[in-house]
Formats: C-alpha cells, sequence, structure tokens
C-alpha cells in the first residue's frame, strides 16, 4: 500500500471484559477510494466502525486520519461528536437510525446542524431572524435539495422518514451523513436488506460519491457489491485481519474460503461466484 | 346432530371462557379492595371505643356490578373491534376537524384578547383566566424539555419556585422593580436549569424522571429550611404589585387612573395582570414556534427521536441537552416571577410536586410538542377543573374518568401529530406512530 492514505488503524485492539472482538488489527484506507471490510458474521466489523466512529474507545492501537490539507488527526483521542464535528467521518449503521418523526428534508437539515449553529450565532441571530442566519439556511435548505434529487427522494422531501420504503431509508440515511461533508464515509452494510435493483443503484451512487472525492469505507455482506465497488478489501475473521489486497487477489484467497465455509456455505459460494 | 345449533361455536368457547375468567378476576380484585372498604364500616364510638358494624349486602351488591360491568365492556369491546380514534369518529368528521383545526388558534387567540372586555365585571372569570395563562405558559415552557427534547421532567416546579423566590426576594430586600426582577427570575431558574441538567446528562426515562422529582423535592425542602432568607414555611410576604413600567395601578394621585383622569377601579390591576401573562405566554410561545425552526430546536427534536444518530452527526448532545433544560427553565422562572407578583405572597406550598404533576399531565394531554394542545389542555385542566365545581365530591371522579376517556380517544394527546419545521411544496402533519417519544 503506497497511495495516499486517509485513515491509517495501526494495532488496534478492543476487549469487552475477557472477550477480545478485536485484536492487533492494522489496515490502512486510501483517499478517493472504497476500502471494504468483509468477514463472516460476528467477526468485529461492526466493533472497528464503533472504535472509528468514536462510539467505542479502543483498548489499544492507534487510529489516524490525514485530511486533505494535511492535517493528522488522532482519532482515538476524540470521542462521540467531535468524530464528526471535527475530524469529519460520518457513518450509517446497519439497523438504519433515521430521525422517523422528522420529514426527509428536515432529516437533512439536522445533519448540517454544527454549521447552521455558527450561521445562527449560538441561536441569538437566528432568533432575531438576522439576514446571515436567513442566507445559511436557504444555502442548507439548497444542499438539502441537492441530495434529496441525487438519492431520486425530491418527490417524497416533506414525507415522514419512517414512512419511506426501506431501500429509500437506507440513500436518505447515506445522504444525511454526505451532509455533514464527511472526509471520510464509513457505512454499515448499505445494501443489506436491498433487492438486486436497489443495490446496483446504491453501488452507483458510492462511485459517483467516491468521484466527488469522499474516501468510503464499507462493511458490506453482498459480495456483488463489495466486488462492484471495492478498491480494496479487507477480510477480518474472529478480530484478526485474515487477508487483505485487491477484490480479485481476496477472492481466490483459501483462508478467506475457508472463513466463509466455517462460518456460512452460502456466503462462500457467494465470494466464489460473484467474479465468474 | 352434525349441525349443533345451540351449542357456541369452537372459535367462540375460549372466548366466552377469557370474559368470565376476566369478570371474575375483576370481581376478585373488587372483593378484596371493596371488603374492607365497604364491607366493615367502624366509628368511634361515644366513649371512644371502637365501634364497627358490616354490610356485606352492599359489598355483595358492587362485587356482583363488577362482575356483570367487565362482562358488559368485553363483550362491547367484541363488537366495536380493537380501539382507537378512527374508529369512533367517520372519515368526514375528521377532515372536517382538520380543517377547524387551522382556525382553531387565531380564533382562541382572538377570544383570549377580548376575555377582560367581554368579562369585565366577572371577576373570578377573569382570576380564573389568569391562572389558566399561568399554567398555558407552564405547559409551554415544560413543552420544550418534554415535548420536543424528550426529556421527561417531573421537577418542573422548582424552577417556578427559583422564579418567584428570586422576584419575591430580590424586590423585597433590595427594592428592585418587577421589569428588572423579571428577565433576573428568568436568568437564575435557567442557571438551576443547567445545574439540574448537569447530573442527570446519562440518565434516560425512568431514571431521569426520578432524578428531576428529587431536584424539585430539594428546591421545595431548601426554601422550607433557608429561614433566614426565605421565611422557610412562613414564605415570603408584602412582595409589590408589578407597575406599568413604573407607573403603579393604585388609588393614588400617582396612579395609573388619575394620571388617565378616570375612575380608579381594583379591577384594572386584574386585567393588566391578564395581559402580562398573556404578552408572557404569547413570547414563550412565539420563542418556542421560532427556535423550532432554528438547529437548536430540529437539534432538540432529533435528540427524541435518535440519540445515537445525533452523536453521529457532530451534534453536541451534552449542550443541546443543557439548553432544553435552561430554556424550559426560563420560561418557568418568568412564570414564577409573575405568580409572585400577582399574589403578593408566596409560600412553599405553592410549589409542591402535585404542580409539576399537573404541568406534566397538561403537556402529556394537549399532545408531546404541540402548542396549540398544550393550550387547548391547559384550558382543559384548570377550566375544566372549575367547570365540574357543581359536582361537589364527585368532582374528583368525573375529572379522572373524563382524562382516562380522552386518553383512550387520542393516546397521544389532543394534538397528537408533527408538523414539519421546514418543507419544500407543503407541509404535510406526521402522524403520532411515527414521532418517538423520547427516552431520557
Amino acid at each position: 500500500m503506497n497511495g495516499d492514505v486517509i485513515l491509517a488503524i495501526d494495532h488496534l485492539t478492543m476487549r469487552f471484559g475477557g472477550i477480545v472482538a478485536v485484536h492487533d488489527l492494522s489496515f490502512a484506507a486510501e483517499r478517493r477510494k472504497i476500502t471494504a471490510l468483509i468477514g463472516p458474521n460476528g467477526a468485529g466489523k461492526t466493533t472497528v466502525f464503533n472504535c472509528i466512529t468514536g462510539f467505542y474507545k479502543p483498548t489499544g492501537g492507534t487510529m489516524r486520519l490525514t485530511h486533505d490539507a494535511g492535517q493528522v488527526i488522532a482519532l482515538e483521542r476524540l470521542n462521540d461528536f467531535r468524530i464528526s464535528q471535527q475530524a469529519r467521518v460520518a457513518r450509517t449503521f446497519q439497523n438504519i437510525r433515521l430521525f422517523p418523526g422528522m420529514t426527509a428534508l428536515e432529516n437533512l437539515m439536522v445533519a448540517q446542524h454544527n454549521a447552521l449553529m455558527r450561521a445562527s450565532g449560538l441561536t441569538f441571530l437566528g432568533l432575531i431572524g438576522a439576514p446571515t442566519w436567513r442566507a445559511a439556511e436557504s444555502s442548507a435548505i439548497e444542499r438539502s435539495i441537492f441530495w434529496l434529487r441525487r438519492i431520486g427522494l425530491i418527490e417524497r422531501a416533506d414525507d415522514a422518514a419512517g414512512n419511506l420504503p426501506y431501500g429509500d431509508q437506507r440513500r436518505l440515511e447515506i445522504a444525511r451523513a454526505m451532509c455533514t461533508e464527511p472526509a471520510l464515509l464509513c457505512l454499515d452494510e448499505p445494501a443489506a436488506g436491498l433487492n438486486t435493483r436497489e443495490s446496483a443503484a446504491l453501488s452507483d451512487l458510492l462511485l459517483s460519491i467516491r468521484s466527488d472525492g469522499t474516501s468510503i469505507l464499507l462493511i458490506e455482506h453482498d459480495m456483488s457489491v463489495v466486488m462492484e465497488i471495492s478498491d480494496h478489501v479487507v477480510v477480518m475473521d474472529y478480530g484478526v485481519k485474515i487477508a487483505e489486497g485487491s477484490p480479485q487477489t481476496v477472492r481466490d484467497d483459501p483462508k478467506v474460503i475457508a472463513a466463509y465455509l466455517g462460518a456460512d456455505e452460502q456466503e462462500a459460494i457467494a465470494v466464489m461466484e460473484s467474479g465468474t | 346432530m352434525s349441525a349443533p345449533t345451540s351449542a357456541p361455536t369452537p372459535a367462540s368457547q375460549p372466548r366466552i371462557a377469557f370474559i368470565l375468567k376476566k369478570a371474575a378476576m375483576s370481581a376478585f380484585v373488587a372483593l378484596v379492595l371493596f371488603s374492607l372498604m365497604i364491607g366493615i364500616r367502624t366509628e368511634a364510638g361515644p366513649t371512644g371505643q371502637l365501634i364497627y358494624w358490616t354490610r356485606f349486602g352492599d359489598l355483595a351488591t358492587l362485587v356482583a356490578a363488577t362482575f356483570g360491568g367487565s362482562i358488559v365492556i368485553e363483550l362491547l369491546r367484541g363488537w366495536l373491534g380493537p380501539s382507537g380514534a378512527a374508529d369512533f369518529i367517520p372519515a368526514p368528521v375528521q377532515s372536517a376537524m382538520a380543517i377547524a383545526g387551522q382556525w382553531i388558534a387565531p380564533a382562541l387567540l382572538i377570544f383570549t384578547l377580548l376575555v377582560p372586555v367581554i368579562f369585565y365585571d366577572q371577576r373570578y372569570i377573569l382570576d380564573l383566566s389568569i391562572l389558566v395563562l399561568t399554567y398555558v405558559m407552564l405547559g409551554w415552557g415544560l413543552n420544550v424539555v418534554v415535548g420536543l427534547a424528550g426529556l421527561l421532567d417531573l421537577g418542573y416546579v422548582a424552577f417556578y419556585a427559583v422564579g418567584a423566590y428570586s422576584y419575591a426576594l430580590l424586590a423585597t430586600n433590595y427594592g428592585l422593580s418587577f421589569w428588572v426582577c423579571l428577565p433576573l427570575a428568568g436568568l437564575l431558574a435557567s442557571l438551576w436549569g443547567v445545574m439540574l441538567g448537569f447530573p442527570v446528562l446519562r440518565l434516560r426515562g425512568d431514571y431521569l424522571a426520578i432524578v428531576t422529582l428529587a431536584f424539585g423535592e430539594i428546591i421545595r425542602l431548601v426554601i422550607i429550611n433557608w429561614q433566614s432568607l426565605t421565611g422557610g414555611p412562613n414564605g415570603v410576604s408584602g412582595i409589590p404589585r408589578p407597575t406599568l413600567f413604573g407607573i403603579p395601578l393604585t388609588p393614588g394621585d400617582d396612579g395609573l387612573a388619575a394620571r388617565l383622569g378616570i375612575e380608579f377601579s381594583p379591577t384594572h390591576r386584574i386585567v393588566f395582570l391578564f395581559y402580562l401573562i398573556l404578552a408572557l405566554a404569547l413570547i414563550t410561545n412565539w420563542v418556542t414556534i421560532r427556535l423550532r425552526r432554528l438547529p437548536i430546536g430540529r437539534a432538540w427534536e432529533a435528540l427524541r427521536e435518535d440519540e445515537v444518530a445525533c452523536r453521529a452527526l457532530g451534534i453536541n448532545t451534552t449542550t443541546t441537552k443543557l439548553t432544553a433544560f435552561a430554556t424550559g427553565a426560563l420560561f418557568g422562572g418568568f412564570a414564577g416571577a409573575f405568580f409572585a407578583t400577582r399574589q403578593g405572597f408566596i409560600s412553599p406550598e405553592s410549589f409542591t410536586f402535585n404542580e409539576s404533576a399537573l404541568v406534566l399531565a397538561i403537556v402529556v394531554l394537549g399532545g408531546m410538542g404541540s402548542q396549540l394542545g398544550v393550550a387547548l389542555a391547559a384550558l382543559a385542566m384548570i377550566g375544566g377543573f372549575e367547570l365540574f365545581r357543581g359536582l361537589e365530591q364527585y368532582r374528583m371522579l368525573v375529572f379522572g374518568i373524563a382524562m382516562v376517556l380522552l386518553m383512550i380517544w387520542r393516546p397521544r394527546g389532543i394534538i397528537g401529530h408533527r408538523s414539519p419545521t421546514v418543507y419544500l411544496k407543503q407541509a404535510q402533519a406526521i402522524s403520532s406512530d411515527l414521532v418517538k417519544e423520547g427516552h431520557g
């Protein structure tokens, strides 16, 4: 790996009491590339995500995020909301976590909270309706409209997020994460529960996000998506990295096939068949 | 033989068994409850000894009534199907209600503005209106914390008390005027809101409710026991009446009546107080509506919907929660200062848990997050309570039944739906089924 690295994970370890969920994991995600993190159920993928996005404090190891300007941020030292606010790492969740009682548009507006908070002069300028605030608000609405168009939900902008079909909710969650203007977008199984057509549309969306300059870190079980869009694949099993490389090399790796066969035969077959 | 006509069908047999079992259980509970309450009557005799006699006949009647009533309710339920608003109200009526809903707020506001004109001679109605408006304001204040941010606060009366005592003590000890003390009372209350907020940041749901409940009690107990400052159980008396920006509403030569050249009437002060609390309540309403459309208000609602997602979006949940507590407390403090100046006398008795429960009931009954709903609920709770005064000892019973029925009819409050804060084409009401109630 010699490219421009945006996220370098070094010797990451996460223990819960006696259980080692992630053991001495090291890998790197390149800038403007899609890096996939795959592995059987319970391999520790989501734990890695929770460490990167500040929901867990890792037991050991470092996670370095390098911004475009060269600024390096130690993610293990930041916690919870600061990861998104300062390190500009956004994430989605395995089980969708939209704000179901708010409209699609409102969901995207909430995502722009920090920028809008500054523009509203910590609420005081906004309360008196200052022109600077009005301008910031309408540009935030513009950005929301841009993303609603991009995910094909502009017609349903005023519908409650909880009323949208499952596939739309998945895309809305990605759009919401993108509205925070992230440098690194972490997606936890974005294709879970999508049909073939929807997951193809998702692949296109992720590729277009990548070409706009956002790096993507992806956990995915749908091998057709992983093989199609990933630039680099990291395979985990039982908390350790068992293989790494391009989709092709990983697919032919006997250790990977064994891990999948051991865990779930269907998935192993999917790995092997997706290339042919 | 193959077509039994009188025997019940197999499907209805377990149903009958269920109804009978439920009726028997209800009757048993009634028997246990009423055996001492009704079955045995005790009294103190002329020389202080215990006299008792039994009323087993009455007891048997009541238990039988419970048994029969339970069967009737279950049968009714079987005919009507699962209960829900949609079953009771036909669709045309519902749409008519939606149209009426658009006009109800302006109509209510205009009517409220005219109340002192219409009921000028009726002191009782004016006093009652002031009381209702005070609770409307408290409801709107608590609505920020409970309705928008989804933080269950059972100690809201503490901020009301802080506001009231702030004004009372500043005015009686330092002679500061109402208009100087009003913002101070609000700021002090909101300071206490932040102080309550810090320890409860990590608590959710029931645990948060218990701590806020305790906080309300702590404030009240401190007021009772800090005699040197607050006067303890005796309270603070002689609190100055409010002035119209320095002009007192008194019969003296410098009073408002003398300056305007009209005859003095004590009703002037009541009317003034009415418009004062109306203005304060409307400011609360205006600020809350504004805040909902600002990032902070959206963050409150997002926090109610999903706290984890908020953190993932870079929202500082700590400051978001604290600002919700502080804003709610600010309005509570304003209302408290008004309460002190209206009464002229305050004591810890006015700030018991009952007040917190009443304000919370107003918010829940109104529909969490709905401004109009809270106003209607305050009117129904405070006004309705007075309305049933003629029923004397049955007042609480009728009131309780009315509330239970209302909650069965509209489980998410009078106005259960949520209106979006921003829209592209059309603001659609969001069904209460989707809106979360908050978890802490």
